[in-house]
């Protein structure tokens, strides 16, 4: 579980959160959503130790990420995975190495049981025969694999996916999706997930958290999107006229 | 003040590369690519650059002790401490500054902008250590290596010029001048300048390589930084070590 309590994080006098309270549970897809430039990216980016926020508490089971120190942070990162927006995948190194790179710098396992977990994760993530290519050599969607097998290669409890979908097509972004609930639901992680797209919002919003004006404005699930009365959501949600019609669609359905 | 506020934070950077390791397997295994990369590839174009500078030097040499009195074999003499004082550490530092320095902050840099340093550090790598700690250790044990098989690659092109026959000296006066004992000191001020140039050109390049910002056009700025930030920083150098040493 991860309580984000009164957090703010400024650049330069501009305030960016103001505010931020959250609680996001384990085995569960947290998903924050929001307009271009709400904060979503530093939220994320503040949780993970790459922004220091300007006050506030983010709580990891009970442990407070933002007063450690780098060393005492350490442990905590052992916990972590993340999956970047632009795969973030050691270019110098093949998809197996790349994968295999958290083990090889932070367990004590043999070659054996590390050859054997990669092709473990690798599998679970639906990827195979790739083991010996560069990053540069693999298609988009399969770089999101490799991003997703390399997070969790040491069991993380906690995922962070920065806009998982951009870049992907609609096919291969509802399987992505799919991907990290499952993975989500079976390694019973605390996974936090940025996105815009809607379709992530209905398929596996466990949690939807709707940032705006760096505060939380709205929580609740993907389904009670769908009936939200709240303006401002509403209007963010609905701006497509796919959507519109979806939710008129489904409220002739539901008229007696 | 953007002066101070560059070596406050390059120092800070060279201070912290003395963390323990996570995994000295890893650490050992970058500093052993890093070698390769750095000592290895650099050996084509530092024999065929120093080759000619040790033919160039014997024959101008040549050309002004003609009508001299001073003995022709005094020729190996000065082709040889020539190279070993200044040519080859300096004229080789350079070169790498442009090779292996870009190179470095390029890597450094691209990394930075798709934010693989970032999902090192999320991971819990000491990321300063590891991706600058092994690329200058490697550059520091590799550099006098190089700068002998400089010195010896610029004596043998001294060597054909006298085989060449037109310069007015011969192979035997050359090697006679060759067979005057190095003074220690000469050897000494080599090693110390192959270090410290190795040292600068890989520091500088990797602090600004890990500090880019501003994108793809950052990593070439940073890159075109690095290159010529070394090359200054070694000549100024050169000038200290001989004023101070010699
Ligand atoms: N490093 C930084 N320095 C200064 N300001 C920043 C920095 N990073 C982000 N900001 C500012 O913080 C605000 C929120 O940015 P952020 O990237 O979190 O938006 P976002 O919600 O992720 O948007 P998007 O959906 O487009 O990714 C923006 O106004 C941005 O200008
Ligand atoms: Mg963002």
């Amino acid at each position: 579980m991860i309580e984000i309590k009164q957090l703010y994080k400024s650049f330069n006098n501009v305030e960016v959160l103001k505010g931020i309270n959250i609680t996001m549970n384990e085995g569960k897809c947290n998903l924050v959503i929001g307009k271009s430039g709400a904060g979503k990216t530093v939220l994320i980016k503040c949780m993970v130790g790459l922004f220091e926020p300007t006050k506030g508490q983010i709580l990891y089971d009970e442990r407070d990420f933002v007063k450690m120190s780098e060393k005492q942070r350490k442990q905590i990162r052992l916990e972590m995975g993340m999956l970047f927006q632009g795969n973030a995948l050691f270019d110098s190194m093949t998809v197996e190495d790349n994968v295999r790179f958290p083990l090889d710098m932070f367990t004590s396992m043999t070659k054996k049981e590390k050859t054997d977990r990669v092709d473990e994760v690798l599998s679970r993530v639906n990827l195979v025969g790739a083991h010996k290519k560069f990053p540069s050599e693999i298609s988009g969607g399969m770089m999101k694999r490799v991003g997703i097998a390399r997070a969790i290669v040491q069991k993380p409890s906690y995922l962070f996916c920065d806009e998982p979908n951009s870049g992907l097509d609609p096919i291969t972004s509802i399987v992505i999706d799919e991907l990290i609930q499952e993975i989500t639901q079976d390694l019973n992680i605390t996974t936090v997930i940025n996105t815009h797209d809607m379709n992530s919002v209905m398929g596996i919003g466990d949690k939807v958290i709707y940032i705006h004006e760096g505060a939380v404005h709205w929580e609740g699930t993907g389904n009670e999107v769908m009936t939200t009365k709240d303006k401002e959501l509403d209007n963010f949600v609905f701006a497509s006229k796919f959507w519109k019609h979806i939710k008129e669609e489904q409220q002739e359905e539901n008229k007696p | 003040m953007n002066f101070f506020f560059h070596l406050g934070r390059y120092t800070l950077t060279l201070f912290s590369l003395f963390t323990r390791p996570e995994k000295a397997a890893m650490y050992w295994k970058e500093l052993f690519r890093q070698m390769n990369l750095i000592g290895v590839g650099s050996v084509g174009i530092i024999s065929i650059m120093t080759l000619f500078i040790g033919a160039v030097t014997s024959v101008q040499f040549a050309y002004q002790l003609q009508g001299n009195l001073i003995p022709m074999w005094y020729i190996g003499i000065i082709v040889r401490d020539s190279l070993m004082l200044e040519l080859a550490p300096t004229l080789s530092a350079l070169l790498l500054a442009g090779k292996v320095g870009s190179n470095i902050s390029s890597e450094l840099g691209t990394m930075r902008i798709s934010e693989q340093i970032d999902a090192m550090k999320i991971m819990g790598v000491n990321t300063r250590a590891y991706l600058i700690g092994p690329k200058i250790l490697a550059s520091v044990l590799v550099m006098p290596l190089l700068i002998v098989f400089g010195v010896s690659f610029g004596i043998f092109g001294g060597l054909l010029v006298a085989l060449g026959g037109t310069s007015g000296f011969t192979a035997a006066e050359y090697i006679r001048g060759l067979q005057d004992p190095i003074r220690d000191f000469d050897t000494v001020i080599m090693f110390i300048k192959s270090v410290s140039f190795a040292f600068i050109i890989t520091s500088i390049s990797a602090y600004q390589g890990f500090h880019t910002t501003g994108g793809v056009v950052g990593v070439g700025e940073a890159s075109t930084r690095a290159v010529v930030y070394s090359s200054i920083v070694v000549i100024i150098a050169d000038f200290l070590i001989a004023a101070l040493l010699l």
